[in-house]
C-alpha cells in the first residue's frame, strides 16, 4: 500500500470525525445532562449552512459570514430551548422524539419556503481552493486542512469550558447527576438554555465548513444526524471525550471502508462481486462497529453515569 | 314496453354522440425528482416539457392536456405511491418524468401490468431494452449506455493506455461503465462505485491520486457531478490528469455551479446547444427567454417527449385506446429538437452522438460547444436481445 494514500486517507477520516464531533457535543450534552431527545439537531446544522450560504451571498467574505451564522444558529437554538424544548424535559422519550421530529418537518418546510428546495451554492473560498503540498508529492486540498485545524480549535475549547470553568463543573455536575446538581443549587434552567445554544452553534460551526464541500439542501442534517447518534452511543452519551473518540473512530471506519475494503476485496473475489460488495459493505462498517461497542461495553467508551 | 325500450337506446345513442363530441383531455402523470441533489435534472426535464406544452398551445395531437406534477424525492417508495395513484385514482394516459434508473425499475412494471405507456424523458436502464423489453416502454432520449459509449470511443481515439473509472452503484452507474468499457479497449486502472447521492469524494480522490492513471472518467449526474468536479479540482488533480465526463456531468446545471474550472472539459451527448434546426433553434431561444438560463440536454430530452406524444396522438386521430397503433407510432418516429429520430422495437433512439467541449465565449459565459461527431445512427447494444417487433 502506498504510505501517501495512507496518509490522504488518514486525513481525510480526521476531517470528516472533526466535523462529526462537532454535530456530537451538542447532541451528547443535551442527551446526557437534559435528558432530552433532540433528533431537531440535524436541522441546526442545516440551518447553519443555510445562513452561512445567504452571508457568504451578501457579504461576500466567508470568514464574516461564519461567525455570524453561528451566532444565529446559536440563537434559535435558544430560542426553540425556550419556546418548545423546555415543555419537553419532564416527558418521556417517546414525547420528545415526536416533538422533535415534528420540528425536523417543520423547520425543512420553512427552509423550503425561504431558500427554496432546490441545493443552495456555497463555494470554498478562492485563496483556500487549491491543494497544499504536504510533504513532498503529498498533496492536501487547503480547505481541509482549515477544517482540520477549526475542528481541534473547537474541541481544545470545549475541553477547556467543560473540565477547567464553573459552568464546565455545573456541566459535569449535571450529567453524572442531575437531582444531586440541582439539589446543590446548580442553576439548571439559565444552564440548559445556555448549553443548547452551545449546541446548536457547534453544530452550525459543523454546517458552515460542511457546506462547501458537501451540499447545502433541504435534508442534508437528517443523514447525517443518524452518524452523531451512532457516535454518541459509542463514546458514552454525556461523554465530551467519549464523543470526540467516537467521532474519529467513526470518521476514521467511514473514510477506511470506502477506501480500502474495495480494494482489499478485489484481492480475493472478482472485480465485479467486489465493486458490487464493497460499497455495500462499507456503509454497513460503521453500524458494525458500533454494535461491537455495545457489545463490549453497553454504556459506550466512555460511561458518564457509574 | 317496446317503446320504452327503443326510447331507452336512442337516449343512450344521443348520451354517446354527446360524450364523443366533448373533446377528450389527455392526462399525463409527470413523476419526477424535483428536490435534492438531483433536482435540477428533474426541474430542467420538466421546463422543457412545459415549454414545449406551451409551443403547442396547450394540446397533444389535437386532445386538451392535464398534467399532474408529482416530486419523487429521489426515493423510490415515493415514487411507488405517487404512480399508484396516478394509475389508480388519477387513471392516467401517459407517464413519464422520471430520472434515475433504480427509480424507474421500481416503478415500471406497476406501469406496465395497467397497460400504461412508459414515454421515458431520462432513465433508460439496460434491464428495459434486452430481454425484459417492454410494449409499454419508450425512451425519447437514449439507453443508458450510449452516452458512455460516445466517451469510451472518444478516449480510445486518444490513444490513452489506461483509465480510471467512477459511478454511484445502482443500475445507470453500472450501465455506464458497462458502455464506456464496451468502446474502450486499453486497461482499466479501477472501476470504482460509490454510494448513490454521495458528496465527499475525498476517499475516491486519494484512491486516484495513488493509482495515476493516464485519465479519469467519472459518470456523476447532478449535485454528485458538482461536488466531484469542485474536489477534484481542489486536490489539484484536473492539472495532472485528464478528466473526461458524459454530458450529464459536464452540462449547464453543473457548469454554473462549478464555473471555470469547466473550461476545456470534454464530454457526450445526444442533442448540443447548436445543433442546426428549427425544432431546436426554437426551443433554445425561447427556453432562455422563458426561463433565464441555458437549457440543459435534460431541458431538451422534456421538450422532445411533449413532441413524440403530440406526433404519435395526432396519427391515431386522438384515440388512446389505440395502443397497437400508438406504439408503432411513436416507433416510427418524431421530428425533434435533434431532428427526425427513430426507435429500435425495444423503444430506444437510433440517433447520432457528438462530442462537446466546454469552453468560455468572449462574453465571459461557459457553454458546452460541439465540436464532432463520434457515432452515426447508433442503436443500442440490447435490442437484439429483445424478442418486440
Amino acid at each position: 500500500m502506498l504510505p501517501s494514500l495512507f496518509v490522504e486517507q488518514v486525513l481525510n477520516g480526521f476531517q470528516f470525525g472533526l466535523m462529526l464531533f462537532l454535530l456530537a457535543a451538542g447532541l451528547t450534552l443535551v442527551l446526557g445532562i437534559m435528558d432530552t431527545i433532540n433528533l431537531a439537531h440535524g436541522s441546526l446544522y442545516m440551518i447553519g449552512a443555510y445562513l452561512t450560504a445567504t452571508l457568504v451571498g451578501t457579504t461576500g467574505n466567508f470568514w464574516l459570514a461564519v461567525p455570524l451564522a453561528v451566532l444565529g444558529t446559536a440563537l434559535i437554538g435558544m430560542l426553540l430551548e425556550l419556546s418548545v424544548l423546555r415543555q419537553l424535559y419532564q416527558r418521556d422519550h417517546l414525547s420528545q422524539v415526536l416533538a422533535t421530529f415534528a420540528l425536523i418537518l417543520i423547520i425543512n418546510e420553512v427552509v423550503r419556503m425561504i431558500w427554496g428546495s432546490q441545493p443552495l451554492l456555497l463555494s470554498t473560498p478562492e485563496a483556500l481552493s487549491g491543494p497544499v503540498e504536504l510533504l513532498p508529492g503529498l498533496y492536501y486540498p487547503a480547505f481541509r486542512l482549515v477544517i482540520i485545524g477549526v475542528g481541534l480549535l473547537v474541541a481544545l475549547l470545549l475541553f477547556w469550558l467543560v473540565n477547567r470553568t464553573k459552568v464546565g463543573m455545573w456541566l459535569r455536575a449535571g450529567a453524572s447527576n442531575r437531582e444531586m446538581a440541582q439539589a446543590m443549587g446548580v442553576p439548571i434552567k439559565p444552564l440548559f438554555t445556555l448549553l443548547f445554544g452551545v449546541g446548536a452553534g457547534l453544530s452550525a460551526i459543523a454546517g458552515a465548513f460542511l457546506g462547501p464541500i458537501l451540499a447545502v439542501q433541504i435534508g442534508m442534517g437528517e443523514s447525517i444526524l443518524i452518524l452523531a447518534f451512532v457516535v454518541i452511543v459509542i463514546g458514552g452519551i454525556g461523554s465530551i471525550k467519549g464523543a470526540l473518540v467516537g467521532a474519529l473512530l467513526v470518521g476514521f471506519v467511514d473514510t477506511a471502508g470506502r477506501a480500502f475494503l474495495p480494494l482489499l476485496l478485489s484481492q480475493v473475489a472478482s472485480p465485479e462481486v467486489a465493486s458490487n460488495l464493497g460499497p455495500a459493505l462499507a456503509s454497513i462498517l460503521i453500524y458494525l462497529l458500533m454494535a461491537v461497542v455495545l457489545f463490549l461495553k453497553p454504556q459506550g467508551l466512555f460511561p458518564v453515569r457509574t | 314496453m317496446k317503446k320504452t325500450v327503443w326510447l331507452m337506446v336512442l337516449l343512450g345513442l344521443i348520451g354517446l354522440s354527446l360524450a364523443q363530441a366533448q373533446p377528450r383531455t389527455v392526462k399525463i402523470g409527470f413523476v419526477s425528482t424535483l428536490s435534492g441533489g438531483g433536482a435540477a435534472l428533474g426541474i430542467d426535464v420538466r421546463d422543457g416539457f412545459n415549454l414545449a406544452l406551451r409551443h403547442l398551445n396547450n394540446q397533444l395531437g389535437g386532445l386538451p392536456v392535464e398534467v399532474l406534477v408529482a416530486d419523487d424525492q429521489q426515493n423510490p417508495d415515493v415514487a411507488r405511491q405517487a404512480v399508484d395513484r396516478m394509475l389508480k385514482r388519477d387513471r392516467v394516459d401517459f407517464l413519464t418524468g422520471i430520472i434515475f434508473s433504480n427509480i424507474l425499475l421500481a416503478v415500471g412494471d406497476a406501469i406496465f401490468e395497467e397497460k400504461t405507456f412508459y414515454i421515458s424523458p431520462n432513465a433508460g436502464p439496460s434491464e428495459y431494452a434486452g430481454e425484459q423489453c417492454n410494449p409499454f416502454f419508450v425512451n425519447v432520449a437514449w439507453q443508458n449506455d450510449n452516452l458512455h459509449e460516445a466517451m469510451g470511443q472518444y478516449v480510445q481515439t486518444r490513444r490513452f493506455e489506461n483509465v480510471f473509472l467512477l459511478a454511484p452503484n445502482y443500475p445507470a452507474g453500472r450501465d455506464a461503465l458497462t458502455g464506456f468499457k464496451r468502446y474502450f479497449k486499453g486497461r482499466v486502472v479501477a472501476e470504482v462505485y460509490h454510494r448513490l447521492g454521495q458528496l465527499d469524494f475525498s476517499a475516491e480522490i486519494a484512491q486516484i491520486r495513488a493509482a495515476r492513471p493516464k485519465a479519469v472518467y467519472a459518470f456523476e449526474p447532478g449535485a454528485m457531478g458538482v461536488n466531484f468536479i469542485k474536489q477534484y479540482a481542489e486536490a489539484g488533480l484536473l492539472r495532472e490528469i485528464p478528466l473526461f465526463l458524459p454530458g450529464f456531468s459536464a452540462d449547464a446545471d453543473v457548469i454554473r455551479a462549478v464555473g471555470r474550472g469547466m473550461v476545456g472539459i470534454y464530454n457526450s451527448s445526444q442533442w448540443t446547444l447548436e445543433l442546426n434546426n428549427p425544432i431546436n433553434q426554437r426551443f433554445v431561444e425561447d427556453f432562455r427567454k422563458t426561463y433565464g438560463r441555458i437549457p440543459t440536454l435534460y431541458a431538451s430530452q422534456g421538450y422532445d417527449t411533449a413532441l413524440m406524444l403530440d406526433a404519435a396522438i395526432k396519427a391515431v386521430g386522438g384515440d388512446l385506446s389505440k395502443k397497437d397503433e400508438l406504439r408503432k407510432a411513436m416507433l416510427a418516429g418524431f421530428n425533434s429538437t435533434r431532428g427526425f429520430i427513430r426507435f429500435s422495437p425495444n423503444g430506444y433512439p437510433i440517433q447520432n452522438y457528438y462530442l462537446r467541449q466546454v469552453i468560455q465565449q468572449p462574453g465571459g459565459e461557459i457553454i458546452n460547444r460541439q465540436v464532432g461527431t463520434i457515432f452515426t445512427n447508433h442503436r443500442d447494444a440490447y435490442v437484439d436481445k429483445c424478442r418486440l417487433r
